[in-house]
């Protein structure tokens, strides 16, 4: 039996219209912050899946404003029922930097954001200004959290205006050294509140 | 007419319920060149175009985009309301690396004739594209939340294209327009010259 709405055939022989749009990008949850100390995604609650139903999952950042100037948005992960996010990581971080006046202009590998076997958050969107148009967005891709044989890679993207005034284009990536299924991960800033912003968590099929 | 199974809406009035999972990414528009044209333009509210608060994120992706002159450049701008100057404040930054075909030389390193500082002409995407028959340029262009009336608009881009001495080269671009007003259309054009071909397809990211 086939179901058609409005005149658009959507179902038919038992299954979605090859015309109806699906897609492999799926969007799993959208947290906003709103003078928040953290954000985090756990999954099996509140509607989060980080399991192995996607092989890929992609956090998107839009509008990330802190209520310090010059903090950076970190980010950590944790296994289990564990709510330390200390989980080691070795991580690579390399940046391009242009001023508004004209100065600074750079590409250069940042020895000082960077990770070898360390458990603090790490870095995703460096000194992000708090001036009231200032922002930082970016994407984060984890592969295969829930892997119970390798580590855990990710590769990041961001931008900023850099304390204001200061273009920054941030290219991070590395991986949580574990073998142990991830099942959260939390964002916050190195300093003070998310003030305001979106991040939303896509499964890949 | 709708349909409920078991408790749960499947879809109605004519489309999926939004309760059910279905692709993130949405295709909104493809604009083709055909060798005539000197720009190709995304305006929204025109032609099919969407480029508002609907996505947080609106991306481009550009296929195989071949100029009709010689060692030219992909460059694209924006503006706002009903503005038709595409001059907005950029701040941007820009580096790539080459490959010789021959093997002869590489390269990996910043571009300061690439980038703009408050800047109100064209950003570079493609730099010296070749107009050999075989080769073109490629990339993906991300813009976050062009809609917003507080934050700047930031935008970043990788790229890559066959050189007119045949080399690979890669960019990497970002950067943000620098207003605080809603960008509603964006424009892309060769630095002299004609698209001669290649299209550009616009997404909506939910």
């Amino acid at each position: 039996m086939g179901v058609i709405s409005n005149g658009t055939t959507l179902l038919d022989a038992g299954a979605i219209d090859s015309g109806v749009p699906t897609g492999a990008m799926t969007l799993i949850k959208t947290l906003t912050a709103s003078s928040s100390a953290t954000l985090d995604f756990l999954n099996g609650a509140s509607n989060v899946v980080f399991d192995g139903t996607y092989d890929e999952y992609v956090f998107k950042f839009y509008n990330i404003h802190p209520a310090t100037n010059g903090a950076d948005f970190t980010f950590q992960a944790d296994t289990g029922t564990n709510t330390n996010y200390n989980i080691t990581m070795t991580t690579s971080y390399f940046r391009a930097a242009h001023g508004e006046d004209g100065s600074g202009d750079s590409l250069t590998y940042d020895a000082g954001r960077d990770l070898a076997q360390g458990t603090g958050f790490l870095q995703v969107i460096s000194g992000i200004g708090n001036d009231a148009d200032g922002n930082g967005n970016g994407t984060l891709h984890i592969f295969s959290p829930s892997s119970s044989t390798f580590v855990k890679n990710f590769i990041i993207r961001s931008c900023t205006s850099y304390e204001d005034g200061i273009a920054r284009d941030m290219f991070i990536a590395g991986y949580f050294n574990t073998t142990t299924a991830l099942t959260r991960v939390r964002f916050k800033m190195s300093s003070g509140n998310i003030d305001s912003g979106v991040i939303k968590l896509y499964g890949i099929k | 007419m709708g349909l409920i199974s078991d408790g749960t809406t499947i879809f109605d009035a004519g489309a999926l319920d939004s309760g059910i999972a279905k692709g993130a990414m949405t295709f909104i528009k493809k604009l083709t060149a055909d060798g005539s044209g000197t720009t190709l333009t995304f305006l929204n509210g025109s032609d099919n175009v969407v480029f508002d608060s609907t996505y947080k994120e609106y991306v481009f992706t550009l296929n195989n985009i071949h100029p009709s002159g010689d060692t030219v450049d992909l460059e694209f701008q924006v503006d706002t309301g009903t503005n038709t100057n595409y001059n907005q404040y950029i701040t941007s930054t820009a580096f790539r690396a080459f490959h010789q075909e021959d093997g002869s030389a590489n390269g990996f390193g910043y571009r300061v004739n690439d980038d703009q500082a408050q800047g109100q002409s064209f950003q570079r995407l493609l730099h010296q594209l070749s107009n050999d028959n075989d080769h073109g340029g490629s990339g993906i262009l991300h813009m976050f939340n062009p809609a917003s009336s507080t934050f700047v608009k930031h935008f970043v881009f990788t790229g890559q294209h066959a050189g007119p001495t045949h080399f690979s080269r890669q960019w990497n671009i970002s950067g943000y327009f620098n207003t605080t007003t809603a960008l509603t259309r964006v424009q892309f054009k060769m630095h002299s010259g004609n698209i001669d071909a290649g299209d550009i397809c616009l997404y909506g990211i939910t």
